[in-house]
């Protein structure tokens, strides 16, 4: 309590500060009261309006710009991801270091044997004496087993070695559990998965050649390949071609399996599949011809090709509610909440987005501002968080931590999410009530991140020696701390301070890979891995996993980092008043670090494409897998 | 009492009413109210040429570089006069065809400068269509791509009358010999992007930018009087490099230079005044530069003429704000 009445007392200093204005000071012992509630500063800040919060505050000083919450939050959160990847090395150089003395002991055993060899005579007779008695000791010789061959019957035991060999990392535990899943489903499952893995190469093999532009502007000067054409290819490439295709085969196993029946129609999910492989190719065909739906983020292609997007949302809801319908067990598991709700929220969505209504002047810049962030919130985040619910726990083969947490997160989600639209315009032409509304429900993300992010770790917790000994789990931490840290820096990022330093820079970028990519992409990641493998039977080879978590990570963090510094030295320089073209130049390095960073995640991800055929490949001998016909629980 | 975790149903109808509900307070009524704005008085509706240059702007996606938004904060002063309001997209942002919604010209990123006062800052025809064909013809530190798909390559003795020819610099060219001439589609888009001008709203009706913090003056200001004039050198940057170049070299053909001219460094700085304050179309060998008299101050000019006088091997004495104010009374009692 002390301490809270120490940061309040401290926020008011700053505020009389800057108040230098006589008639302003008058209102210092209001806001005192005002400060102190924090509830009624809430609400102020939503009914003020332009009163208080409008044009008569000056913009804060940027003097001690680093100093303030929005960025020292940033830096912070950017120093956990930091932290916890130090400790993952740890954890893997301290099991190599272990195998090290291990092998010095050996070492040991052998000086041990060479002393042997130069005692004398008589002293290895004693010992021989000595050791004749011992051994002539002798028990009955079945006292522990009987006299049977020995067998696995259990088939605990994974491989047999009498080579010594000291392996960099711990060999992880290979899948052993073959889930019986029916052959439809797998087939779709793969097929799914298979797709988007082709739009992720594709997609991020464009991002990575348009990150290459700003270094080398004038690599080719062919219309199809120009930059602004080129950027909503990378964009919608990766956002409905991979993730969406991703989140949905992976959502067929979880809604068939946690319903404990079988998918309502095969049929509509190959349909499902067609038309969203349709609407990307022809999408991205469109954009390289110069047809655009206007360039508001997100949603580039034009209402046709995006219409086939939206049905094969519609189908696939359908399906999957029909499913959840069908279950065979009481409850809705949390997953399904979650992966239902992400649907129907994105078709409504794109159902607003789309309509004709709001055409004239700022209308469709509202309606842009809460379309493009609701893309990302209602669609790739509800959808990835049921994926979670699911596939965290069951690779660590334990319940999830709080069923409570995750259903508060979940209409906390619906709640919060929705209203932040418009603080991707913030200090625009558009109403100031709307810009504070969506910046207070910005920090109002934090109850369902910190609801998630306690519940996931809680989970984990007490496996954390897993991750050593399973390739799935670093990836569901990497994809856990990034929902945090990505999160709530994208909540910092909202307020008007950071606005002010941060808004149009390259920084927009660098926020936008760290939660698309380190959040979503790398629980995709995290969730094939854990599933693949038990419905094929076919594990990827490990040292291929470690190199594509390795590369992407640290591709991620040189592409967040440069840009991130670059961009805040960017907003600095405006804020300035250099010429902009000093920003463009201060930029540079910065761009080429994000080149280096890209060509890692691009790396990566045919890295991953490789290890997804050693998972798929067909077996030689595939008359000994038998059908399965139906699903059991 | 509605059980969610029994029954579907009224979880998915629960969750999509409460969503569609907030959807409608916080984008649907919010645009309804935004869409009945009018235009300002003085604001005319594109022409023909404008309308297919922003077509071109819009289909090679300018606004995934380029915002169209003058923020209401004092940094973003240099992008227009006053923070950009919602009249100004009266006729800029509508319904584009049955095929395309109205374009999303706001933008979100700022890799390249804001357009909303381009016309004004940069009116030249022939900067623009260099600028297009090659950025780095002109900026030499310019990331943006080059359009040359807006122009065509002629030679000499295939050139008509009506060719808009391109004087891009030797060195540009793969084949010197070529000429480039403007398409009709690159002279659209440079048509539209010079209609980009803030409309004046007059003294009254201005919405104010939000102060920066003043600066702690530098305890020695004021001691001379050159100190408190604005930095020349970056005026200098932000107005006048783009044509004349960083180096004050110009661009042969194009832009004449400054370093070593013979108006720069007069003894009297009157004619380089004028020529800023009223442009110049003096010479055919070069494109015409437009008046600055409306947007640069006496000392903001003074600054610049300054910086001219004494940079890249120039060495003239320095102009001062008085000089520049009785030039420019002197034009306007001339115009009266």
């Amino acid at each position: 309590m002390f301490k809270t009445e120490n940061v309040f007392r401290t926020v008011n200093d700053f505020f009389r500060k800057k108040k230098t204005n006589g008639r302003i000071k008058i209102f210092d012992s209001i806001s005192d009261k005002i400060i102190r509630n924090k509830y009624l500063w809430s609400l102020l800040l939503l009914l003020s309006g332009t009163t208080m919060f409008g044009q008569m505050r000056p913009n804060p000083s940027t003097e001690n710009w680093e100093l303030s919450p929005g960025i020292i939050g940033t830096v912070m959160l950017i120093c956990i991801v930091l932290i916890i990847a130090i400790l993952i090395l740890f954890y893997r150089l301290s099991e190599t270091l272990g195998n090290i003395i291990r092998k010095k002991d050996y070492r040991d055993k052998t000086v041990f044997s060479e002393e042997l060899m130069t005692l004398s005579e008589p002293e290895i007779d004693e010992i021989l004496e000595k050791r004749k008695k011992a051994l002539g000791y002798q028990l009955s010789g079945n006292e522990l087993s009987n006299d049977s061959e020995v067998e696995d019957t259990k088939g605990l035991i994974a491989k047999v070695t009498h080579k010594r060999n000291m392996p960099l990392a711990d060999e992880k535990k290979k899948t052993k559990i073959s889930l019986e899943t029916p052959e439809e489903l797998k087939k779709i499952v793969i097929w799914y998965l298979g797709a988007s893995i082709f739009w992720l190469v594709f997609g991020t093999f464009i991002g990575q050649y348009v990150g290459m532009k700003f270094v080398w502007p004038e690599m080719d000067t062919t219309p199809w390949l120009s930059f602004g054409r080129l950027r909503p290819v990378h964009t919608n490439t990766v956002f409905w071609g991979w993730a969406s295709m991703a989140m949905i085969g992976l959502g067929y196993f979880v809604i068939a399996r946690t319903s404990n029946t079988r998918i309502h129609s095969y049929k509509w999910a190959w349909t499902g599949w067609i038309l969203i492989n349709l609407s990307v190719f022809f999408g991205n065909l469109s954009l390289m011809n110069g047809i655009n739906n206007g360039g508001g983020e997100y949603r580039e292609y034009i209402w046709p090709i995006a219409l086939l997007f939206g049905l094969g949302l519609i189908i696939t809801f359908f399906n999957f509610y029909k499913t959840v319908a069908n279950r065979k067990i009481e409850e809705i598991y949390v997953s399904n909440w979650y992966i239902l709700g992400g649907l129907v929220w994105t078709i409504t969505l794109a159902v607003i987005g789309y309509l004709p209504n709001f055409q004239d002047g700022l209308g469709e810049t509202v309606i842009q501002g809460y379309y493009m962030h609701q893309g990302v919130g209602m669609w790739f985040m509800t959808f990835t968080l049921g994926l979670i619910y699911y596939y965290l726990p069951s690779s660590l083969n334990k319940p999830i931590y709080s069923y409570s947490l995750g259903v508060l997160a979940f209409w906390t989600q619906m709640l919060f999410y929705t209203l932040i639209g418009t603080h991707h315009f913030v200090f625009s032409p558009l109403p100031w009530w709307l810009q504070t509304v969506a910046i207070v429900f910005s920090a109002g993300m934090f109850i369902p991140v910190v609801a998630g992010t306690t519940n996931f770790l809680m989970t984990m917790k007490g496996s954390w020696s897993e991750i050593s000994k399973s390739y799935v789990l670093p990836f569901f931490l990497v994809g856990v701390v990034f929902y945090f840290v990505g999160s709530t820096q994208g909540s910092l990022q909202a307020f008007r301070f950071t606005n002010y330093v941060w808004h149009f820079t390259d920084f927009n970028v660098a926020h936008s890979h760290m939660t698309m990519y380190g959040i979503i992409t790398f629980i995709m990641w995290a969730c094939t891995y854990a599933i693949l493998p038990k419905i094929t039977g076919k594990n990827p080879k490990q040292f291929f996993v470690g190199v594509h978590f390795w590369l992407a990570f640290i591709g991620l963090f040189a592409y967040m980092i440069s840009l991130m510094a670059g961009g805040t030295e960017r907003g600095l320089s405006w804020i300035e008043s250099k010429p902009f073209i000093d920003s463009v130049i201060l930029m540079q390095p910065y761009w080429v670090w994000r080149a280096i960073g890209g060509s890692l995640m691009f790396l990566s991800h045919l890295i991953f494409a490789y290890n997804f055929y050693v998972m798929v490949k067909k077996r030689k001998n595939i008359s000994a897998q038998s059908k399965t016909e139906s699903v059991n629980i | 009492m509605i059980n969610f975790h029994k029954n579907h149903k009224s979880l998915v109808y629960t969750s999509f009413a409460v969503f569609l509900g907030l959807s409608t307070l916080i984008a649907i009524i919010p645009a309804y109210q935004m869409q009945e704005t009018q235009p300002l008085p003085g604001m005319l509706p594109m022409s023909e040429e404008v309308q297919n240059g922003f077509n071109t702007y819009v289909a090679e996606n300018c606004m995934a570089c380029h915002t169209q938004q003058v923020r209401n904060i004092e940094m973003d002063k240099v992008w227009g006069d006053r923070p950009s309001i919602p009249s100004d997209y009266y006729y800029s942002k509508q319904r584009m065809d049955f095929w395309r919604q109205s374009p999303s010209i706001l933008g979100s990123e700022r890799t390249g400068p804001d357009l909303t006062n381009v016309g004004k800052r940069q009116s030249g025809q022939e900067w623009h269509l260099l600028h297009l064909y090659n950025p780095r013809i002109v900026v030499k530190e310019s990331v943006m791509p080059g359009y040359p798909w807006l122009f065509r390559e002629k030679y000499e003795n295939t050139l008509s009358e009506n060719d808009v020819v391109v004087p891009v610099p030797e060195k540009f060219l793969k084949d010197p010999q070529v000429k480039i001439v403007a398409s009709q589609k690159a002279l659209d888009l440079v048509a539209y992007l010079i209609s980009l001008k803030q409309i004046d709203l007059g003294e009254e009706n201005i919405t104010a930018f939000i102060k920066a913090k003043e600066r702690p003056q530098p305890a020695d200001s004021g001691a001379n009087g050159s100190s408190s004039l604005p930095d020349g050198a970056v005026l200098y940057a932000n107005t006048c490099a783009a044509c004349h170049q960083a180096d004050g070299n110009g661009l042969p053909g194009a832009f004449p230079p400054l370093a070593g001219s013979d108006i720069v460094t007069d003894s009297s700085p009157e004619m380089l005044i004028k020529i800023i304050l009223q442009g110049y179309d003096a010479r055919p060998e070069y494109g015409a530069m437009p008046p600055f008299a409306d947007m640069l101050s006496d000392e903001d000019i003074a600054a610049i003429a300054t910086h001219e006088r004494s940079s890249w091997g120039n060495n003239a004495p320095a102009v001062t704000p008085e000089e520049v104010k009785k030039i420019r009374d002197y034009i306007q009692t001339l115009n009266q």
